[in-house]
């Protein structure tokens, strides 16, 4: 071993050491910020540790490819906002693997240039590398496009979608297997990258916005495999050890996402929730609901003791954070006690409610899982519902033939009083009555969350 | 199948259970960060990428290269910001306000 490649080894394993270290800082908050930050200088250490690699001869590439990166990094890094967070992961899964698949290729394809040999073990890890890679792509892609509403939100099928998909993936482990037998066989290698890319698309397409929390997480882990087995065609240790950190991570919070909804991942995955069948008819108009003024609100709210918010998908949307947040500062202000709480799939992503809470500057104390919280509603005197829906609809609890039943629910119906931040009187993502909002305690506040928000703080401010 | 592939295996097995302990142990409240977080790491791929880019010869490989540096480049540089943008605003109560980055 000489000196260079001592000193590249040295540095992916402190790197590896680093970014295990960094992601056990994310247990707490308070050591998180410090233990990302030495995972950042571990990342740093390894790319200078790569550019000593013997096998580098020039820098030219590199650099631009760097200088590229960086320019565009950059923005996406300091600019993005809080409420574009899911799109922002999820195009970020896109260019991960669109790396992985590209290193693939380029490999392969200079090894065929070259007239080199390709051994049955470096075949099998870049067909899965581009397996996984070009998958990844495309679905991150489509995921992208539909957070930012680019496409539809809502799931888009056609008949015998199941079947396709299943007919796609069973073609592409069958070029897979063809080319651990046939390594030469340059078409079957290119066919599977173009495959895998159909597939990407084919398996997002019809998944809707609600479902997005799992897809999400499950493409993150798709991302990291990839990585992975990058790491096994090029035989590098770091890259084999991030992809499974990474590919770990996204598979747990798949299944606990999933879990979030009672579903499992194959329903998630082929049950296109949501879609036109389920969507609702008439009945919606025919019973009465309560309406309340934000004046008449604000009354009530400035006398509670106890006020549980439970934010949503809609709060991201109305950007409304900063005035839920003085709206509990109102409360808190009369000596009433505020908590918010946190439905696991509320957004669209694992964590979201969290990252926008904080930005507005609400202490992490006062998030509270759904399931301590639960326990607290009996003894609460409000629950505010701001654009949140599915995830506070008691028919998942009494109603069986709703499809949503079974999924594990915020109990907002146990509070003494409701109201509900609305912006009409349609039904939630999932299409889906919620009778929540016709129950004799519960008051509905019409209108944009920012506008109702904005008039409830003027008010209580007078009062 | 040889020796490297096998410790390669074994590797990858240990990681993956290191990373599925300390997984499970981060609370949903840093979910996001965590998906940002474990996407910077992800983005190590540069190192490969870095390689094919700067190896000598075959011309094809090398744009390809080129390119998979510049989107490795993104998730490092774009996801390290923007995880320390998110932790940087949780911050408990009763405590001055979270410490600004110098």
């Amino acid at each position: 071993m000489t000196t260079r490649e001592l000193i590249t080894d040295a540095t992916y394993l402190l790197a590896s050491v680093l970014f295990i270290l960094g992601l056990r800082s994310l247990t707490r908050p308070e050591t998180a910020r410090r233990g990302m930050q030495l995972a950042a200088l571990g990342m740093l250490a390894a790319i200078c540790g790569t550019l000593v690699h013997h096998e580098i001869v020039t820098y030219r590439g590199a650099l631009v490819g760097l200088g590229i990166g960086a320019l565009i990094g950059w923005p996406l890094g300091t600019r993005v906002a809080m409420t574009a967070m899911p799109q922002r992961i999820a195009i970020s899964h896109s260019f991960g693997a669109l790396a992985a698949t590209l290193v693939g290729i380029a490999e392969y394809y200079s090894h065929g240039d070259a007239g080199e040999p390709i051994s049955r073990g470096m075949i099998g890890a870049l067909a899965f590398e581009v397996l996984f890679g070009s998958l990844t792509v495309s679905g991150s892609f489509i995921a992208f496009s539909k957070l930012q509403e680019l496409l539809p939100g809502r799931p888009l099928t056609f008949r015998g979608q199941n079947f396709m998909n299943l007919t796609l993936f069973t073609g592409a482990l069958a070029l897979g297997a063809w080319l651990v037998v046939h390594p030469e066989a340059a078409w079957a290698f290119y066919a599977l990258v173009g495959l895998s890319f159909v597939i990407g698309l084919s398996m997002v397409l019809p998944i809707g916005g609600a479902d997005m929390p799992v897809v999400v997480s499950l493409l993150n882990s798709y991302a990291g495999l990839a990585a992975s087995a990058t790491g096994f065609a090029i035989d590098n240790n770091v890259l084999i050890i991030c992809g499974a950190l990474d590919g770990a991570s996204g598979f747990l919070l798949s299944i606990s996402m999933s879990k979030a909804m009672n579903r499992s991942f194959g329903n998630v995955l082929f049950g296109a929730f949501g879609s036109a069948a389920n969507s609702p008819q008439g009945s919606l108009e025919e019973r009465p609901m309560k309406a309340i003024s934000p004046e008449d609100a604000a009354a009530t709210l400035a006398f509670a003791r106890r006020v549980v918010v439970v934010p949503g998908y809609g709060l991201a949307v109305a950007q409304a954070q900063q005035l839920t947040r003085e709206m509990a500062e109102q409360i808190e202000k009369r000596g009433g006690d505020v908590k918010f709480a946190i439905h696991p799939v509320a957004g669209r992503m694992p964590g979201h409610m969290n990252v926008l809470l904080a930005e507005a500057n609400v202490q992490y104390e006062k998030m509270i899982e759904m399931e301590e919280i639960n326990e607290q509603f009996s003894s609460v005197d409000v629950a505010i519902v701001i654009g949140a829906n599915d995830v506070v609809n008691p028919a998942a609890k009494r109603d069986p033939k709703s499809p949503i039943f079974g999924m594990p629910i915020l109990d907002v119906d146990q509070a003494r009083q409701v109201f509900v931040l609305k912006r009409g009187k349609g039904a939630g993502f999932a299409g889906i009555d919620n009778d929540l909002f016709f129950e004799e305690k519960t008051s509905l506040i019409f209108g944009d969350a920012k506008a109702s928000l904005q008039k409830l703080v003027a008010e209580m401010k007078a009062l | 199948m040889t020796h490297t592939t096998i410790a390669e295996i074994y590797i990858f097995i240990l990681a993956a259970f290191v990373g599925y302990q300390i997984i499970t142990r981060v609370p949903p409240l840093l979910h996001t960060p965590l998906m940002s977080a474990t996407n910077a790491i992800s983005g190590i791929s540069l190192v490969g990428s870095l390689v094919v880019a700067g190896r000598d010869g075959n011309a094809i490989a090398g744009v390809l290269g080129v390119i998979a540096v510049a989107c490795a480049t993104i998730n490092v540089v774009g996801g390290f910001i923007i995880t320390d943008r998110m932790l940087k605003m949780f911050r408990a109560g009763g405590r001055p306000h979270h410490r600004e980055a110098p």
